[in-house]
């Protein structure tokens, strides 16, 4: 079974950056990182084609400047190979377009399952998966919790609101997946030794059919208008606990007389 | 400056519409002059209620049979815009269907969808949608610069809802295409999560839990809590994603977006993530051992402290009222 995951390179959650003032993207020059997101489909991916006893997994991103350390992260987990799309008119690229990009590197590797991320950590549009799966026509499962693969078939528990839906879809398709769905591996030593020999394919927009003017900003059918602060919300009352802190929320409830 | 005609894919259960498409259709009213609702079942079971918000008519796919909807849904719409019927914009909340629905619809038209949208304004003859980013810090104003339809994903509690004491709206079939391979997904049977109390996102009061719990058994505080003040119990990311309590408990910009009239955080540390799903609440409490924790920077109330102390001091306190 061959399973192409998408993952996304993306700043650290924890120190996110700013806005480029200028081209209003978000800096990317800080060091990348895999998106903790599409740990959870590389795991998964991982885990499908153990069960299936044979088969591999491939890694697509689209990524700044040739980026490539969240890439290896995932090599060193377990997958073979990357394709990796990179190229500066990709810049201010929406979902739509990213989505087209990463369909036309998936073709070329015909797969039997193409897993993402439910949304980024970073952008969080939540729609590239399914755009994905609609540009390359395929049937899809997203906020998928459990994945067994049944023949040529998938069995799927989808989150919903209530709780979750049983789906049966054939393959190939796309799911994407929710945080928390496996547990993802640290890749070994050895794993992180072997993933620096594994093959990367560097693409950048043309090698996939594209012209300039249908990616980045000229393809891309929004523009950033205004950039403002929201409306800031004033800190309160801070108190540290002197073993009574809790008759205080009582108070504090009782003010707003919801006991 | 209106469009002429908006549709907002209406999500419902048991002819009630969700409280997000009430959202969407008052918004809509003040956008268009014409408003309108897609649904993906028997049109006649929410004619009435999408009528008393406004909708003139409900587009009806009719029943299914049990495929995920994003696929049918876009392939409806899409047909009707090609035919020349279609609106100017289509509003759908985010959900796992609305994405789904909008996502579909966007690459069978071809067009951008604006996600994470808080406020939408129109704009000459398009359509302006802001968005917040860093967890709210800051919004970004995008505008569509292509042709319609303008495909917008809302964010839950965007906007009050308002009826119009409107009368029931018409019913029109929304014809779905053959959907070919893409249409090879079907729900076989629908499982709902026991839970009593009210619902996280309607609650009045939201009780939610972090990492500072330390460990899965301890979220039973915070679920005794909520049920002593008649409120739902919420959790961060961290403790979702370590599998301690179910993804549908989760607040924040992953999951659910709650605006009770009280949120109580107890050791949740108050990451981007999680106060862009809770900071519009009202009124906050938070309890959390390090002073530095973000979350007191939004907290209406700050206790520095154990939560494994203030917690059970705080239920028994409760309890003997």
């Amino acid at each position: 079974m061959k399973v192409v995951v998408c993952v996304k390179q993306i700043p650290d959650p924890a120190d996110p950056g700013a806005l480029d003032p200028e081209t209003r993207t978000l800096k990317r020059d800080v060091k990348l990182i895999l998106d903790e997101s599409d740990s959870y489909g590389v795991e998964m991916a991982l885990q499908l084609v153990d069960a299936a006893g044979d088969g591999e997994v491939h890694l697509v991103s689209m990524a700044p400047n040739n980026e490539r350390s969240g890439l290896s992260t995932a090599l060193a987990m377990g997958a073979a190979s990357a394709t990796l799309v990179s190229d500066p008119e990709l810049v201010g690229s929406d979902a739509l377009t990213t989505a087209k990009i990463l369909a036309a590197a998936i073709k070329e590797h015909s797969p039997d399952l193409v897993i993402a991320g439910s949304e980024s950590s970073d952008g969080y549009t939540g729609t590239v998966p399914e755009q994905i799966a609609g540009v390359l026509d395929l049937p899809s499962v997203t906020a998928a919790k459990e994945v067994e693969v049944d023949g040529s078939s998938l069995k799927v528990k989808r989150q919903t609101d209530a709780g979750y839906d049983d789906v049966e879809c054939s393959m190939p398709a796309v799911i994407s997946v929710t945080a928390g769905v496996v547990e993802p591996r640290y890749p070994s030593f050895k794993g992180i030794m072997a993933a620096k020999s594994k093959p990367v394919d560097e693409k950048a927009t043309a090698d996939l059919g594209f012209a300039a003017d249908q990616v980045g900003w000229d393809g891309s059918g929004q523009e950033i208008v205004d950039v403002v602060d929201a409306p800031a919300r004033e800190a309160g009352e801070v108190i540290e606990d002197d073993g009574e802190a809790h008759l205080k929320i009582v108070e504090f409830l009782d003010n707003l007389k919801v006991l | 400056m209106t469009l002429d005609t908006i549709w907002v894919y209406a999500e419902a259960n048991d002819g009630e519409l969700s409280s997000t498409t009430q959202e969407l259709l008052t918004k809509a009213r003040d956008l268009a002059d014409t408003v309108a609702v897609v649904y993906a079942g028997d049109g006649d079971d929410i004619a009435e209620a999408a009528g008393s918000f406004g909708a003139e008519t409900v587009y009806a796919t009719g029943d299914l049979d049990d495929a995920l909807v994003g696929v049918p849904v876009a392939a409806a719409i899409a047909a009707a815009v090609d035919a020349g019927d279609g609106p100017d914009a289509v509003l759908l909340g985010t959900s796992y269907d609305g994405r789904d629905v909008a996502a579909r619809l966007s690459v069978k038209l071809d067009r951008t969808v604006i996600t994470n949208v808080v406020d939408v304004e129109v704009d000459d003859d398009t359509l302006v949608g802001t968005e917040p980013i860093f967890g709210g810090a800051t919004n970004i104003k995008t505008k569509f610069t292509g042709e319609g339809p303008f495909i917008c994903l809302v964010r839950p509690k965007s906007f009050e809802a308002e009826a119009s004491d409107g009368d029931e709206a018409d019913v029109e079939d929304l014809d779905v295409p053959d959907l070919g391979n893409a249409g090879g997904a079907t729900v076989t049977s629908r499982f709902a999560e026991e839970s009593d109390g009210p619902k996280l996102d309607e609650a009045g009061i939201v009780v939610s839990g972090g990492r500072g719990l330390g460990e899965a058994d301890k979220f039973d505080m915070v679920v005794s809590l909520a049920k002593q003040l008649g409120g739902a119990a919420g959790a961060s990311r961290a403790i979702v994603d370590s599998g301690w309590v179910p993804y549908s408990q989760q607040v924040g910009q992953t999951g659910k977006v709650v605006k009770p009239n009280v949120y109580i955080a107890a050791g949740i540390s108050g990451a981007t993530q999680h106060l862009v799903g809770m900071k519009g609440s009202k009124n906050i409490i938070a309890i959390n051992k390090d002073p530095e924790a973000p979350i007191f920077g939004v907290a209406d109330l700050g206790i520095v402290g154990d939560v494994h102390k203030v917690m059970p001091a705080l239920i028994e306190a409760l309890e003997n009222r």
